[in-house]
């Protein structure tokens, strides 16, 4: 069958992307929930995650999430990446600053 | 209205893709485009609206709301809502007119928490889309997907809501007209009205500022927001949840992204508030019902994905 595999390392999850899908669809589609969904447009960073291994395309990601310094490190937002050979990714930890802003948003 | 702030007049969104973002506004939500400008923003209004615009796009590296204006009733109500933002220690930023394309000057502020507005008191007349003003029909013809009927509220996420209501409610003249309260009786939430509608600018207590959560627009009728949902499915659009009714307002609604990741929503019904009505209020306890009234649980998506 075509498409590409993306395995999660972090947490053992793996699914298949079909080309010209995006990996946050992708798992979508799977059943799989290793990648937090947000808004599925590159607005909102919520579905951030480093791609260990493997090429990709990147649609527009917002840059208050992925300045250009993270992309170098292979830091992306999961809804706007197109595979291009099989990928390894991992789960990017919450910034503390975003974590405590979490904890303290009252409601 | 006490102090002349009217409603409402327009939003400036800001998108990653320009086209696709028309596209969406347009197609799917039935907004229509009137115009654009040298800086390459497009213009949209919904159909029932009288002025020429009340949705801006503009293309940028970064989603999220620029802005928000009301309409002020005339000039003379402009110069003194200004004169008392002034005295009150708030900085206005003057706009000429024109910088938007057939809108008068506009008086500009950040509020603490962290989001612009505007206030501006003339935009040119174009009257509601598709319709005569003499014995008009009930409706035009021609409008595409959701057919949005007007640009409704917006909801920001931000700090120092204390302070963001008494600029609202003292300085413009705004009624609270419904809030959540936490055990300790802070407000965390804050709907705030000019009108007899339930709410015409909202806020949510967030620590990061100038957050964006959504821009509303109404629909007739329950049915109007099925038919929507029916239309988020058929574009692939990505859909937050819905469609459900709210605890606060009683609104019946349907939340989705753009194709930037702003949120938008559409809903119809909700309560109304007229000028001597006290606040309605929600325990933060209750926050699932008081959010999603049928459910009763909080998506997590709802309170932390913002632009
Ligand atoms: S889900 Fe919002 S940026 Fe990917
Ligand atoms: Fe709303």
């Amino acid at each position: 069958m075509a498409g590409f595999q993306v395995n999660n390392r972090t947490t053992g999850d793996h699914f298949l992307c079909q080309e010209g899908q995006s990996v946050l669809k992708a798992m979508e589609q799977a059943g799989k929930k290793c990648v937090p969904v947000g808004c599925r447009g590159g607005g909102c960073g919520f579905c951030k995650i480093r791609i260990v291994e493997g090429d990709f395309e990147c649609g527009k990601m917002s840059k208050a999430h992925v300045p250009p310094e993270a992309i170098d490190k292979g830091e992306v937002l999961a809804c706007r990446i197109y595979p291009l050979t099989d990928l390894t990714i991992e789960c990017v930890p919450l910034p503390e600053a975003a974590f405590e802003k979490q904890k303290t948003t009252k409601v | 209205m006490k102090k002349g702030v009217m409603r409402p007049g327009h939003v400036q969104i800001r998108v990653l893709d320009l086209e696709e973002a028309v596209k969406h506004y347009t197609d799917l939500m039935g907004l229509i485009e009137t115009d654009r400008d040298d800086q390459g923003r497009v213009y949209l209004k919904a159909w029932t609206e009288v002025d020429k615009f009340s949705v801006v796009l503009r293309e940028t590296d970064e989603p999220g709301c620029d802005f928000m204006g009301f309409k002020v009733v005339d000039e003379a109500a402009l110069n003194q809502l200004e004169k008392d933002l002034v005295d009150y220690g708030v900085e206005v930023e003057q706009v000429p007119a024109e910088e938007l394309k057939d809108c008068g000057r506009r008086v500009r502020f950040t509020v603490p928490s962290g989001h612009a507005f505007e206030l501006y008191a003339d935009k040119k007349y174009t009257g509601k889309w598709g319709v005569s003003a003499v014995n008009p029909e009930a409706w035009p013809r021609g409008l595409q997907g959701m057919k949005a009927v007007r640009f409704d509220h917006a909801l920001f996420y931000g700090p120092e809501l204390a302070a963001v209501y008494d600029i609202f409610v003292n300085v413009l003249g705004f009624h609270l007209a419904e809030q959540v309260l936490d055990p300790e009786g802070t407000r965390v939430a804050q709907f705030l009205t000019v009108s007899m509608k339930e709410h015409d600018v909202a806020f949510i207590h967030h620590e990061e500022k100038g957050k964006f959560h959504h821009a509303s627009f109404f629909l007739d009728t329950w049915e109007a927001v099925l038919r929507a949902a029916d239309l988020i499915s058929m574009t692939d659009t990505s859909i937050d949840i819905g469609p459900t009714r709210h605890g606060l307002t009683h609104g019946q609604t349907i939340y989705f992204f753009d194709p930037s990741g702003n949120r938008n929503e559409v809903f119809c019904g909700g309560d109304y508030h007229y000028p001597d009505h006290k606040p309605v209020t929600w325990k933060a306890e209750d926050l699932g019902k008081a959010i999603f009234y049928h459910d009763r649980v909080l998506n997590e998506r709802f309170l932390t994905v913002l632009t």
